[in-house]
Order: structure tokens, then C-alpha cells, then sequence
């Protein structure tokens, strides 16, 4: 464990030096200001608006860094020829790949804990209030869901050969599984076989990200708390994608040449 | 290789140097046999607890500085912390660096990565010191200064294992040397005796890879 934290904090340490994630954090915050500054129609539910923006500015945020940071870790280490030095340690790869992995992911933590501080703040300033519960259970699924955008991202690094074209892959696959993933069961129904096999396999096999995504419904339209045990099997739901991504990775990794 | 040593490994671009030292670390598999570091196999992780290694033209992490980056080589040892505190003010006056320690790595000369480069490789007090081509790419005064830290960590009693193609340099730090041509072992012995009634190293170089020198008219 300690090889994986000192890898982990490496990663954290390069997130929290770079330009990346101020640059989103600035951006989300200035666009959500000048929206919460206007108030379009004289709509007494614009605050609902100003929060379905502001959560779906923090999701392509927090996906942005999520797989951009994740897709250039490995890549990295190989062009710089970092790699070289570090498995020249007492630390094997599979270690690499779980070090490399949990840094990623507590750093998408550390910026989903900021995003949704100023998101409080920034609610709280409209509404009164302040639905913690709501809060911690949306950005708890969110961070859950981020850790299987990660480990998706970390194996495509391994497959392909250019950071920016797994970025690319990634974010189409995420973003397609977001918006279609839970209509894909209808799309089959419609289809003769073996098309309807085959798109339900599909189906099936993707991760469900669809219900930490839709968990913005629930902070926007102040609805009441999900149940804890669904939130708890729903998160060892996705955490059980991650762990298959990462079993891949490592695999793919012990394969790969290091030169 | 004898305790103690500067064991210089000589041989043309392709001739198999790197790939020796790859199969060495671990990181690929020889295509026969097996290779045994201080009687653990290579292949272990803990083959590597004892070595040091410094890569040819290596980057380290831009966003760290000098000090963080041994220090996060030491944890993967797991040195204890003050441990860790001494071998790195100790490694970074080794390697003169001692100016430069809280800057980043990226402000650093390419003479200054070369240097941070074999602190990063002491910092677990290796019995034995793999460089991969230390002088590569390094201007004369680069060069003279990590010669001096290879001179330094002789006199300390350390075993270095290195490659170079500087052969001037190898003359004057390595107390053997092998020379490899495709893949095979040409000539292993004390510098003098490669030299023989040569005019130099790099004649008898030259001549064992079979090179057919021009004479003059």
C-alpha cells in the first residue's frame, strides 16, 4: 500500500500544480455568477435553472479533468522516460496502475469537494438553505461514477497509443452511456435479431452511470433523500466496473514492453 | 562483476548494451536463461532493492523539485523519514544541487536533470549503480562533473555497472570493461589488458568489433 499512496500523491501533487482545474473551477464560476446575476422572465424557479446549469457545468468539469489527467498519466511517464526509473525501484505494475489510479480519483474527490462548496454557496445564496444530505449523496455517487471514468481512462491509455485520442474515445463513450445508456433496452425492443441481442448485450455490459448523472433531479427539484441502501449498491454496482477496468489494465500493463 | 568495482560495458549503437541492462531491471524477459541479481531473480521486485539506476536522457516529473522527487523515490524504498532527510541533503551536496533543491525540476539545465538523475538512483544506498550512458548529451563541463560524482562514489567503495561510448571516459573511470557486438561477448578484462599493443582503448576497440580502420597515405 505504500508504493500505491506515493504514486497516488504524485498525481494529486501534478493535478493541484497545473492550470487545468482552476481554469474549469474559474469558468464554471464565472458563468454561473453572470447567470445567477440576471433574472430571465421574472421566473420566481429561476434558481432551479441556475442549478441544473451549475451541476451540469460541474459534471463535464469534473469529466474533463477525470479523463484528461488520467488519459496523459501513462503516456507520460513512458515520453518522459519516467518509467524507466520508477520500475527500476521495488514497485511493480500492478502497483503503478493502482497507485496511478487512486490519485486520479482522489483528485477528481478533492475538485468535486470544491465544486460543490461554491455549488452550496451559490444555491444557498437563492434558496436559504442548505440540504446537506442532498448534497453528499449526489456528490458522493458522482465521485463514485468518476472512478469508473478513471480506471475506463487508465486502460485506454494502455490501448491507445495517443493520450489525446483516448481523451477523445473516453469522453464519447461516457458522454453516449450519460444521455442514451438508459434507453438502449427500448432501442433493442425495436429491433429484429440479431440486432436486438446484440444491443442488449450491450446494454447489459456498459456501465450505468445514468442514476449518479440524474442525481442532479434530486438537488434541483429539492426532492427527498434516496434511500442510503440503494445509494450503497448502486455505488458497489459501479465500483465493481472499476475494479474490472483495473484487473484489465493491469493485465494489459505486465504485457507491455517498458522501453 | 567484482564488489567494489567501475565495470564499463562497451560496445557499437544496437549491439545489445541497453537490452542487457533492460533484462537486468526487469523490464523484459531474456529470451533464454535467466538473470540473477545478489541471487534473487530479476524478475522479483525485490531483485531491485539494492540497485540504482539511472537512464539514458531521462525527464523527471517538471512539476516537482529536487527534493520532493527523492523523497518520493525514498518512499517507494521505504526509508524512514529521517533517513530520508539525511540521504537527501547528502545526495544533493553529492551531486551539487544542495543551490537548487526547492526549485522545479523544470527550470533545471540539462547537466542539472543528469545530476538529479544519480541522486535519485543513490537514494536507497545501492550496493550496486547501473548507468545507462550517464555523459550523453551533456556539454564538457556536464560531463567533467558527473565523472567526478562516478569518481566520488568509487572511492566510496560503491559498484557501478555502466555503458558509455565515450571510451576516454572509460579509461579513466572504469576498472574493467566488456565489450558486446550483436548481442555477443567480445572481450571482458582490466582496461590495460583490453588495450594491449594498441595505441589506445579505442583502437582495440575498434579492432575487436572488427572494424577495419583506414590507414593513411
Amino acid at each position: 500500500m505504500r508504493n500505491i499512496f506515493a504514486v497516488a500523491g504524485i498525481v494529486i501533487k501534478e493535478l493541484y500544480r497545473r492550470k487545468d482545474f482552476y481554469v474549469l473551477f474559474i469558468l464554471t464560476v464565472l458563468v454561473c455568477l453572470i447567470m445567477a446575476s440576471v433574472n430571465i422572465f421574472n421566473d420566481k424557479h429561476i434558481v432551479r435553472y441556475l442549478k441544473e446549469l451549475c451541476l451540469l457545468l460541474i459534471w463535464v468539469s469534473s469529466l474533463v479533468i477525470a479523463i484528461t489527467t488520467t488519459a496523459r498519466q501513462i503516456p507520460a511517464e513512458r515520453e518522459q522516460r519516467t518509467l524507466l526509473p520508477l520500475l527500476a525501484k521495488p514497485l511493480t505494475r500492478t502497483q503503478l496502475i493502482f497507485g496511478k489510479f487512486l490519485g486520479c480519483w482522489l483528485a477528481c474527490g478533492l475538485v468535486l469537494i470544491c465544486f460543490y462548496i461554491f455549488f452550496g454557496a451559490l444555491a444557498a445564496s437563492r434558496d436559504h438553505a442548505w440540504p446537506l444530505l442532498n448534497y453528499f449523496q449526489a456528490a458522493f455517487l458522482h465521485w463514485i461514477a468518476l472512478g469508473v471514468v478513471v480506471a475506463l481512462a487508465l486502460l485506454g491509455s494502455l490501448v491507445f497509443a495517443a493520450p489525446s485520442s483516448n481523451s477523445t474515445i473516453c469522453f464519447v463513450i461516457v458522454a453516449t452511456i450519460l444521455t442514451l445508456g438508459r434507453y438502449l433496452d427500448a432501442v433493442a425492443l425495436a429491433q429484429p435479431e440479431p440486432f436486438r441481442s446484440l444491443i442488449y448485450a450491450v446494454y447489459y455490459a456498459v456501465p450505468h452511470l445514468e442514476i449518479p448523472f440524474e442525481m442532479r433531479n434530486l438537488i434541483v427539484h429539492d426532492w427527498p433523500l434516496i434511500a442510503w441502501n440503494f445509494v450503497a449498491l448502486d455505488a458497489l454496482y459501479l465500483l465493481a466496473y472499476a475494479a474490472a477496468f483495473l484487473v484489465a489494465a493491469c493485465l494489459v500493463f505486465r504485457r507491455k514492453p517498458v522501453n | 562483476m567484482q564488489a567494489g568495482e567501475v565495470f564499463g560495458f562497451l560496445g557499437p549503437n544496437g549491439a545489445g548494451k541497453t537490452t542487457t541492462m533492460n533484462v537486468l531491471l526487469g523490464f523484459v524477459p531474456p529470451t533464454s536463461g535467466a538473470a540473477y541479481l545478489f541471487g534473487i531473480d530479476v524478475r522479483q521486485p525485490i531483485a531491485r532493492q539494492r540497485i540504482g539506476y539511472l537512464p539514458e536522457l531521462t525527464y523527471y516529473y517538471k512539476f516537482l523539485t529536487a527534493e520532493e522527487l527523492l523523497r518520493f523515490y525514498a518512499k517507494i524504498f521505504g526509508l524512514p523519514r529521517a533517513e530520508t532527510d539525511k540521504r537527501i541533503d547528502q545526495l544533493l551536496k553529492l551531486v551539487e544541487l544542495e543551490h537548487a533543491r526547492k526549485r522545479p525540476i523544470k527550470s533545471y539545465s540539462k547537466g542539472m536533470q543528469q545530476r538529479v538523475g544519480l541522486a535519485q538512483a543513490l537514494i536507497n544506498n545501492p550496493d550496486l549503480l547501473i548507468l545507462d550512458e550517464p555523459t550523453s548529451g551533456l556539454d564538457p563541463l556536464g560531463r567533467m562533473k558527473v565523472r567526478e560524482i562516478i569518481q566520488r562514489l568509487k572511492n566510496e567503495g560503491k559498484t557501478v555497472f555502466f555503458s558509455s561510448h565515450e571510451l576516454g571516459e572509460v579509461e579513466t573511470v572504469c576498472d574493467r570493461v566488456a565489450i558486446i557486438h550483436q548481442g555477443d561477448l567480445k572481450a571482458v578484462g582490466r582496461v590495460q589488458e583490453i588495450t594491449g599493443q594498441h595505441a589506445s582503448l579505442e583502437k582495440a576497440f575498434l579492432d575487436i568489433i572488427g572494424f577495419q580502420t583506414s590507414t593513411t597515405p
